[in-house]
């Protein structure tokens, strides 16, 4: 099965879609703004004579020259971390303020967690959670690295995360019982990630797809669940498959108390609205306030983006 | 009451207590303590820790917080490693001095290019020029204007030893 022949309907230039699968992706790094500015970082750029380019809907990121961005000083401070372009979307749909308790569901190995830390000027809590625990090792090593003092670190599945840890069902002050923010970037096929890693087509298979389906609609449910009246959760891919993106949100407003909400990327970055219909199925027509991203509008990964808001 | 326990648990993070009259578990340090240290080998001003909570988990390590949890915390991880205690001389970590060093007023080593490339490497060097204290230091560069702290450094006998930890070190020549 080749994806792209199977998603041929979804996408407006099926020839400029295939050749932009085939080109390597860009280096892209993000601005830690926890321990820098935008500013002092270009200037230490340019001093280091590292050549880069701004991107232009989002002044944080830079496209480097180099495949190595490890080696130079402003990363060795600490103020740069590299995290795909694309990938900065999820983060920015939660749009966390200051002081606020946001839970990253599979956050390892914490580009979108630190991102998150940062959004919320390294204050308030980011419950950076993986079931992995030797990613989650990675998540810290990071975290650290870019001096972040606002995550806390837990090892649960998502699935059924318990706020025992926190001194959920006690009266204990200082005790964590729901979520204002929640972010799912769910484990998932990762066609969409077919730039970096060529043999992402070619571990396709439709009972692969169906068998994380299902985890995902379990976790986002579990978001929904633990998610304060009023807060919000993201759902995130980086998969171009219906059934694991309008099919898993569709199926959680079935079930839990939440509906979509509007978000839009910053101007300047292109993305097509998510789809109704898919393969005999229908989805509620909200889905068309959720975000596909195909590779060759934005010179990105694939991406699926949604926010929902907890109603009760 | 923060330190509810009545010994060190290396599996859960404990909150420091206060102050000495707080204090339940033997040799824990008091927050007033880890300020005090702060405060009196780098010149790092009380307030700049008004918004962070401290945290005990292991021996004497100590972590910094941004907000406030119920104690003890069983989970993997929270906030920034930053000091070792329980010891003769206490360590701050790499990461403590590169988030919070900014703030340094004393016991901050400046170096050159070359000699700032040797340290990031972890390159011990002999350093006959100082006139500090001996013992850990922050040692800083100039980069973008401003000086920017490198990591900790071990200061005796005219050499300045790099703590650099392995897996942060870096040929940046």
């Amino acid at each position: 099965m080749d994806p792209i022949e199977r998603y041929a309907t979804l996408i407006d230039d099926v020839t400029a879609f295939r050749d932009a699968c085939a080109r390597p992706l860009p280096s892209v790094v993000r601005v830690n703004t926890i321990k820098s500015s935008v500013g002092r970082t270009q200037e230490a750029l340019n001093e280091a004579n590292i050549n880069y380019e701004p991107i232009g809907w989002h002044s944080g990121l830079f496209k480097l020259e180099t495949n190595r961005p490890g080696i130079s000083w402003p990363y060795f401070h600490g103020w740069l971390h590299g995290q795909e372009e694309v990938s900065v979307l999820p983060a920015l749909a939660v749009d966390p303020d200051p002081g606020e308790i946001v839970w990253d569901a599979c956050a390892a190995p914490g580009s979108k967690t630190t991102q998150l830390a940062a959004l919320m000027d390294d204050t308030g809590v980011v419950i950076g959670n993986d079931n992995n625990l030797g990613r989650l090792s990675a998540l810290r090593h990071n975290a650290e690295r870019l001096g972040v003092t606002n995550l806390v670190v837990t090892n649960q599945d998502a699935r059924n995360f318990s706020f025992n840890p926190f001194g959920g069902r006690t009266e204990r002050a200082n005790r964590i019982e729901a979520f204002d923010h929640a972010l799912v970037d769910a484990p998932c096929s990762c066609e969409g990630t077919i730039r970096k890693n060529p043999d992402a087509f070619e571990q396709w298979s439709r009972e692969h797809v169906m068998s994380v389906v299902a985890i995902q609609k379990d976790i986002l449910r579990r978001a929904v669940q633990a998610t304060r009246p009023g807060g919000t959760v993201v759902y995130s891919t980086c998969t171009f498959a219906p059934e694991e993106n309008e099919g898993v949100v569709n199926h959680v407003l079935e079930s839990e108390s939440c509906r979509v909400v509007q978000w839009n990327p910053p101007a300047g970055f292109k993305t097509i609205s998510g789809i109704t219909h898919w393969d005999n199925e229908s989805y509620d027509p909200s889905m068309e306030l959720t975000h596909r991203v195909y590779p060759h509008h934005n010179d990105t990964g694939g991406f699926f983006c949604a926010k929902l808001e907890v109603t009760s | 009451m923060n330190d509810r326990t009545a010994s060190n648990d290396g599996q859960q993070f404990d909150r420091l207590p206060a102050t000495a009259t707080d204090r339940v578990v033997a040799g824990r340090p008091t927050r007033e303590e880890i300020i005090q240290w702060w405060n009196s080998r780098f010149g790092i001003s009380p307030t700049i820790w008004d918004y962070h909570t401290f945290w005990e988990k292991g021996n004497g390590k100590i972590w910094a917080v941004a907000a406030e949890y119920v104690s003890p915390l069983p989970i993997e991880g929270v906030g920034l490693r930053i000091l070792r205690t329980r010891q003769e001389h206490w360590k701050p970590s790499t990461n403590a001095v590169q988030r919070f060093g900014t703030h340094a007023s004393k016991n901050v080593l400046t170096l050159e290019d070359e000699a700032a490339l040797r340290f990031a490497d972890g390159t011990d060097q002999s350093l006959p020029r100082w006139n500090g204290d001996w013992g850990y230091l922050i040692v800083a560069h100039k980069i973008a204007g401003k000086s920017e702290p490198i990591g900790v450094g071990l200061y005796l006998h005219d050499e300045l030893r790099s703590t650099v930890p392995k897996g942060r070190r870096e040929d940046l020549s």
